[in-house]
């Protein structure tokens, strides 16, 4: 091949070719693996009649379960916006011993199948655990409480915050901040009007992933929830339960419920990004 | 890296295309089976498999796959493949017979004793002496104490622990007021509902959470007697209630993989002599009355109830008590 057909003037050349090729893939890839199946649960709901579906949905029960599902889990992300964004800034801003190793620490609640990191977490946490001893006599309960529910979401939800803010701060130039400071900003001025703003689109997607992982996850808060009705009963619990008792369409009432509740939150926090994204003209 | 990848890949699809055959030349029979059975069928495929080929010269592999047993029947009702079903509760069968018959109908007539080859009962496991002094069901609802039962709404061994308390109350003659009464108070003092049977297991013995577990007699002396270092002890309340696990064959599956004669022979080996021992080892009591009187020491005497004559048809209890909004729900919502 010579450089000539590489490289033509006349055509615009891109790595990948076709738009019609790239957007057919993407369409039915997406149909395949995330339309279709998504779009059963709702077919399977609209069996069930408005008023029935409305009556399963909105059953005390389960509404308590949304409070604790979705509560717990946007607190979880929150604090894993904020600490995951320090764990980021220590591993891209400093050398020290045994970085490598922290790094790759950070993915570990990613490959750790879910059941054992619940039933690790609760070992830890129950009365008799190694933590869990230090905080009972202080009054603190976390294993089988609600507070357990979130400290298993904050396990899951630590890589995705770090992870997405890792390579902004990694292009981020320090030149920035010495030139933000020869202007007179103090340190706090610095990091709130210089370095937060570009920051805060990947964590915001950060923020969104954990969150919507939190959301849906199981394996691992079902060992440390206690599962006590109207108090830490988590969503997916009242969608397997209702699996247990061969109630295929409340189960998918609920999880429709959940889906159209996930899928606007991520929307408003997408919008948010976005919105931020502009600010800091950094148009995508 | 790449190049490494890609022969690694051939590597494993021709060892695929080699092993293949082997497997396929081999008869192989799937048992489905609850939460707390994996270590009784550990041990009783592999004696299965001498037995049979001893029997009729032919060689068979028992596979095992367990979980809730609700979970389970549901998996089969979704296409997995099993021969034969090992349940904890007939209900978990009887969906299978609903579900396009996958299940004989007349199931718990095709084999001895309503198609349950033993026995067992919920009773209590307590801490070594039995400090809280916890002799029966009535114990349970002295406010302070703390009791472990895994969730009715997930769990087979859960729903027989919330029937035997309700029916210790109508056994003695008392009403359907006065079990709700006894039932709420009990719910009042379970601190966690684990998903199944061994979760709370585990959180007895291994969180020391609680006061009494109560199980399944296997699973409780099972621990007592073995596995958990001395540390516990069983009480037997005045009455319980028969919690036998049925078992059937899965119809449409035998046909369709030819396993029909594999398939009842194996649920025959629980019945015969040699199944009846294993069965005993592992703390579930035998039908058969030589093998019970030959284990007399761990099986102490028992007064039970069944379900379908003291409270009623299975599927009316299960629609009455534990359906969405039924009694349990109520009982623990406003508890």
């Amino acid at each position: 091949m010579s450089a000539a057909t590489l490289f033509n003037p006349t055509r615009q050349t891109r790595v990948l070719p076709g738009f019609g090729l790239s957007l057919g893939y993407t369409l039915v890839y997406l149909s395949l693996l995330v339309l279709i199946p998504l779009s059963a649960v709702f077919l399977k709901t609209a069996t069930l009649g408005w008023s029935e579906f409305w009556a399963v949905v909105t059953s005390p029960r389960v509404v308590a379960s949304y409070k604790l599902s979705f509560g717990a889990s946007l607190l979880a992300a929150g604090i894993n916006a904020v600490f995951g964004l320090m764990l980021a800034w220590a591993l891209v801003r400093y050398t020290f011993p045994g970085k490598k190793l922290i790094d790759a620490l950070v993915d570990l609640p990613f490959a750790l199948p879910t059941a054992v990191a619940g039933i690790a977490l609760t070992a830890l946490y129950a009365g008799n655990g190694w933590v869990g001893s230090i905080l009972e006599p202080l009054g603190l309960k976390v294993a089988f409480t609600p507070l357990g529910v979130l400290v298993a979401l904050v396990f899951i939800g630590v890589p995705f915050v770090v992870r997405t803010v890792q390579p902004i701060l990694e292009d981020l130039e320090t030149e920035l901040e010495e030139a933000a400071a020869s202007l007179g900003a103090h340190r706090w001025q610095t990091f709130t009007k210089v370095i937060l703003p570009i920051l805060l689109p990947a964590l915001l997607t950060g923020f969104a992933l954990a969150f919507a992982r939190a959301v849906g996850e199981y394996g691992s808060v079902i060992f440390i929830a206690g599962n006590i009705p109207m108090v830490s009963e988590i969503t997916p619990l009242m969608i397997i339960t209702k699996l247990e008792q061969y109630d295929y369409v409340g189960a998918t009432a609920i999880a429709t419920v959940m889906l159209v509740f996930s899928f606007a939150l991520l929307l408003v926090i997408n919008l948010l990004q976005a919105w931020s994204a502009k600010r800091t003209g950094r148009n995508r | 890296m790449k190049p490494r990848l890609r022969s690694l890949i051939a590597a494993a699809g021709f060892a695929a295309l080699l092993i293949a055959p082997a497997v396929q030349a081999q008869t192989t029979l799937l048992n489905v089976s609850y939460d707390v059975t994996r270590e009784l069928y550990k041990d009783i495929n592999p004696a299965f498999t001498n037995w049979y080929k001893a029997k009729t010269g032919k060689e068979v592999t028992v596979n095992q796959s367990h979980g809730g047993s609700s979970k389970q029947a549901l998996s089969v009702a979704a296409g997995l493949e099993a021969d034969v079903i090992t349940m904890n509760q007939s209900t978990d069968i009887d969906i299978l017979v609903e579900r396009g018959g996958l299940v004989a109908a007349d199931w718990r007539k095709r084999f001895p004793h309503d198609a349950t080859p033993y026995t067992t009962y919920s009773v209590f496991l307590v801490r070594k002496g039995n400090p809280k002094g916890i002799k029966d069901w009535s114990d349970l609802a002295r406010p302070g104490l703390s009791v472990i039962v895994p969730n009715p709404k997930t769990s087979g061994n859960g729903r027989y622990t919330y029937l035997a308390a309700w029916g210790s109350v109508i056994a003695k003659g008392g009403s359907e007021a006065d079990a709700r009464d006894f039932v709420t108070k009990v719910f009042r003092n379970v601190p966690v509902l684990d998903g199944g049977g061994r979760g709370a297991t585990t959180t007895f013995t291994q969180r020391d959470l609680g006061d009494v577990l109560v199980t399944f007699e296997n699973e409780a002396a099972q621990i007592a007697k073995e596995l958990g270092d001395g540390k516990f002890d069983v009480v037997y309340p005045s009455i319980t209630i028969d919690a036998s696990p049925p078992v059937a064959v899965v119809e449409s599956v035998v046909a369709k993989r030819g396993t029909a004669a594999e398939a009842k022979a194996y649920l025959d080996f629980l019945y015969a002599d040699e199944g009846q021992k294993i069965i005993a080892k592992h703390f579930f009591r035998p039908r058969s009355e030589a093998v019970l009187k030959a284990n007399a020491d761990r099986f102490p005497p028992i007064k039970a109830f069944y379900v379908e004559q003291l409270l009623g048809n299975w599927n009316d209890v299960q629609k009455k008590h534990f359906a969405d909004g039924g009694v349990y729900d109520q009982i623990v919502v406003n508890r």
